[in-house]
């Protein structure tokens, strides 16, 4: 008796298997050019936990910036009919298209100490974002944000607005209907905008470096030390490093992907 | 793939240079890692048959983004059919790039050290020197005399990391005039740094006098004593594994003429 | 004295609803009609979900005609009830009362007490998704009473149903709406809800009432073919003319009432007789018909017959044999004056 491949055709499978090879075949090349025998040295180098604690914080910081931003932005798209609707989802999406580092230097010309409202922040209240933790928050937040929107509009698209309606019908006001039912009803999408989120701007260098510059201790985010490493020459340290970063984000979203994003 | 997809172009316009050369640099490091394998793979394949057409590659200093360029053009006229093509960056991180197997065919670095680390590098030779200036904002906004004032909190300054050779300039005249800066950022490469001040992001930054005079319109260039103590040899040299080893001994010859020694003071560097 | 007091007038690309709607304290009024007859339109403008083009609504005294939803005392049962899936039974129950300012414990119990009285004491802490399609029609029904509504708005509440579950909460639905003492509207397109829950129907098509009635008028004097259908009647219009009724393309049927100018003229299935020849004696109607189709209908088989008028008939099976029925046979119809029903059109 002849036995089906499964059923999965070959047009789909070999250009998958294709694929999944090139997205695995750098990191294997990572893996194979680590030294293993020094990882645990380097991980208690103080300039890498350094680096490593910077990132942990400023993307999650970011990522808090982009859900309290994001979020209503989402909810705007998503439910209010308002003229240059379309042009406005336009331009949430250009930090995704635009290079990193063109973000970085529109930010500078916008926020910097020259900037369109930068100079009048430094003036009148005498901050200057660039070469500070806050300015590295800005610039993962600016290249993260467009990845919370999208998603939870997506995910707002989705929800059936007619619980809105029934929370209506029981009293709610557009704003209790917002925080007491379509928040929940979004939660997962909300989540899964914030991981992706999270994990954009853990791996945020091009608008980081341009924007906040690089100094160890303030600015200098793993992607940044990576890449110093990279560029000093020791390129060993820059794979260990570099493999530092993909374990604990590996890890942290493996855990909240068990948490939030495969619920029932 | 033909290899020089995966370096930059001749970069000639120095409005745009910053955000571009930025960009395909880092996009060539991610390459570089990515694709050493293939690249290794094809750079072994081919033959020394067909040089003539080949265009040189050739691996620069960020500082001698403008001088190599004009150098580009005048060997191209003077070598008809030739081409060049630049990789502009800092020294140490072409080293790396080099070292992991991108397909240079010269590599001009702006520190001995740098070159030293190439471990193909031929015989190198300084064909020029370079020396640090303070940049500052045009005009001297904040009244910049020498290193002693950059010592306050009251400016911002930016320094290239250690690792660079402006960084590594910089860090012996500092020490050379006794005093400590704390700069506000770490740049690459000295015309990331450069361009921290052009922006005006930054009060000051220890450059090359080169780049300074490049970028004369939007910054001032202050001469401080102690640059004296850290002057940067340049070298240059055919890689033993390049493709195109005549056309990159033509480059170098080139460069280390009267000719290309007079495109390279005319950029504000010394003769060797 | 009427609780609700609406004209409903709604505007929407092509179509229009323009309805009038009474409804008293205690009483239930079934809106009736075909699918897009404007039902829900109508159901959706008085809870405020679509807003009025024109029109008024009036409830308990107050003008609510240009009230948003939240500040209008209409509680809605849904069609698929809409229980907030991240609640439990009991919390989608409280969610009204919290939002009318009722504190956590107090809308707790409020929703404690609800869902006893729908007979769901234990299911409190079960999400949507763990009840049955009756239970969660319950708890839907238990949310929209618990924040007392004046209005009680009820779209198909038993559509999603399977035919059981449905003949039970029937049944206790009716109980539920007996005891809401505030008014209740009921928008379905079955009549068998429409005649067991309501005590008045108002029936819609095409965005207009075009009947309305308690049921026995209804289901004796169908005013529209929808109306006929739905309660097993054939349906004719024409001129009376004493104890006859001229319809429009010249045929005639005799009628036991008198009737005269413009008039309806109804009989039920049953009440039409089919002959192999041409019948003597009292049938004062007959004429000869073409078998169009023949279908089972209960224990009996529905004929319809072509002829100069198309009517309904139902025939026993044997009845069916002996005349052997096939489409396209030709027959005679026969059909008593005192079997019809003839009242005036206007």
């Amino acid at each position: 008796m002849r036995k089906r491949r499964g059923g999965v055709p070959l047009p789909l499978l070999l250009p998958a298997a294709v694929g999944l090879i090139f997205l695995v075949l750098p990191l294997v090349g990572l893996l194979a050019r680590t030294p293993w025998s020094s990882l645990l040295t380097r991980l208690a180098e103080p300039g890498v936990t350094q680096a490593l604690r910077l990132s942990l914080w400023t993307s999650t910081l970011a990522t808090l910036v982009c859900l309290v931003l994001g979020v209503p932005l989402a909810w705007l798209l998503a439910r209010v009919e308002f003229p240059g609707r379309r042009l406005v989802r336009a331009l949430i999406t250009v930090p995704l298209v635009l290079p990193p580092v063109v973000g970085g230097i529109a930010l500078l010309l916008a926020l910097g100490r020259r900037g369109l409202v930068g100079s009048w922040l430094d003036s009148t209240f005498g901050i200057t974002l660039p070469f500070t933790t806050a300015g590295v928050v800005i610039a993962e937040a600016f290249v993260a944000l467009p990845f919370l929107v999208i998603s939870v509009e997506g995910a707002l698209r989705g929800a059936d607005t007619r619980f809105e309606e029934a929370a209506a019908t029981l009293g709610a006001t557009r704003w209790v209907s917002f925080t007491h039912v379509t928040l929940p009803l979004v939660a997962p999408g909300i989540a899964a905008g914030a991981v992706l989120c999270w994990a954009r701007a853990l791996g945020e260098f091009g608008a980081t470096i341009t924007f906040a510059g690089n100094y160890p201790g303030i600015t200098q985010t793993m992607p940044l030390a990576v890449y110093q490493t990279m560029e000093s020459g020791d390129l060993e340290g820059a794979v260990v490093l570099s493999l530092i970063l993909l374990v604990v984000s590996v890890t942290i979203l493996a855990a909240l992907r068990d948490k939030w994003l495969t619920a029932p | 793939m033909p290899p020089e997809s995966s370096t930059t172009g001749r970069i000639c316009c120095p409005a745009t240079v910053i955000s571009v050369k930025r960009l395909l640099r880092s996009t060539v490091a991610g390459l570089a890692v990515t694709l050493t394998a293939s690249l290794a793979a094809c750079g072994s394949g081919s033959g020394s048959g067909s040089e003539a057409g080949r265009p040189v590659t050739v691996f620069a200093a960020a500082s001698l983004t403008e001088s190599f360029t004009t150098l580009g053009d005048r060997f191209e006229a003077a070598h008809p059919g030739s081409t060049v093509t630049f990789n502009f960056g800092g020294s140490s991180a072409l080293a790396t790039q080099i070292n992991e197997g991108a397909p240079a065919d010269v590599f001009a670095s702006a520190a001995p050290a740098n070159m030293a680390a190439v471990t193909d590098a031929g015989t190198p030779a300084t064909f020029a020197r370079n020396q640090l200036v303070i940049a500052v904002g045009k005009g001297n906004p904040k009244g910049v005399t020498g290193l002693a004032a950059l010592t306050g909190p009251r400016l911002k300054v930016a320094l290239c990391a250690a690792a660079v050779p402006c960084g590594a300039a910089a860090t012996t005249a500092i020490a050379a005039a006794g005093v400590t800066i704390t700069p506000v950022t770490l740049e690459q490469d000295v015309k990331a740094a450069l361009s921290k001040v052009r922006l005006g992001e930054v009060d000051a930054a220890l450059v090359y006098r080169t780049d300074a005079k490049a970028a004369a319109a939007d910054v001032d260039a202050i001469e401080f004593p102690e640059s004296a103590r850290a002057v940067n040899d340049y070298p240059i040299a055919v890689l033993t594994g390049a493709r195109n080893t005549a056309g990159g001994q033509a480059f170098v010859d080139y460069v280390l003429s009267p000719e290309g020694l007079r495109v390279l003071t005319d950029a504000g560097f010394q003769a060797p | 004295m009427s609780l609700l007091d609406a004209a409903l007038r709604v505007e929407r690309g092509s179509f229009r609803l323009d309805i009038a709607l009474s409804v008293a304290a205690g009483e239930t009024v079934a809106l009736l009609g075909p699918n897009g007859a404007g039902k829900t339109t109508a159901l959706r403008a008085l809870a405020g979900l679509t807003p009025l083009t024109g029109g008024h609504l009036r409830l308990d005294g107050r003008d609510l005609t240009e009230a948003p939803p939240e500040e209008r005392p209409i509680g809605v049962v849904f069609q698929d009830y809409l229980l907030f899936p991240h609640l439990n039974a009991r919390d989608n129950v409280a969610f009204g009362p919290r939002r009318h300012g009722v504190d956590r414990r107090a809308a707790h119990a409020v929703a404690d007490r609800w869902l006893e009285r729908v007979g769901l004491t234990g299911y409190s802490r079960r999400k949507p998704r763990q009840l049955s399609g009756g239970q969660a029609q319950r708890v839907a029904l238990a949310r929209a009473l618990a924040v007392d509504p004046v209005l009680l708005l009820l779209d198909e509440p038993l559509a999603a149903l399977d035919a059981r579950t449905r003949l039970e909460t029937r049944g206790e639905l009716r109980r539920h709406l007996a005891a809401h003492p505030g008014a209740a509207l009921l928008v379905t397109h079955d009549p068998l809800d429409a005649l067991v829950l309501a005590d008045r129907l108002v029936v819609v098509e095409q965005g207009r009432v075009v009947q309305e009635g308690d049921a026995a008028t209804i289901t004796a004097r169908p005013r529209t073919d929808y109306v006929a259908r739905l309660v097993g009647l054939n349906l004719f219009r024409g001129h009376g003319e004493g104890h006859t009724v001229r319809l429009p393309d010249g045929f005639t049927l005799a009628t036991a009432d008198p009737v005269h100018g413009d008039t309806f003229v109804a009989f039920p299935p049953a009440a039409v007789a089919l002959h192999p020849t041409e019948p003597t004696g009292s049938p004062r109607n007959t004429w000869p018909a073409v078998l169009a189709d023949i279908q089972r209908h209960g224990d009996s088989l529905r004929v319809s017959l072509d002829g100069p008028i198309t009517v309904a008939a139902d025939i026993t099976p044997a009845a069916a044999a002996q005349l052997r029925l096939e489409p396209g046979v030709e027959i005679w119809v026969a059909l008593k004056a005192a079997e019809t029903r003839a009242y005036p059109a206007d």
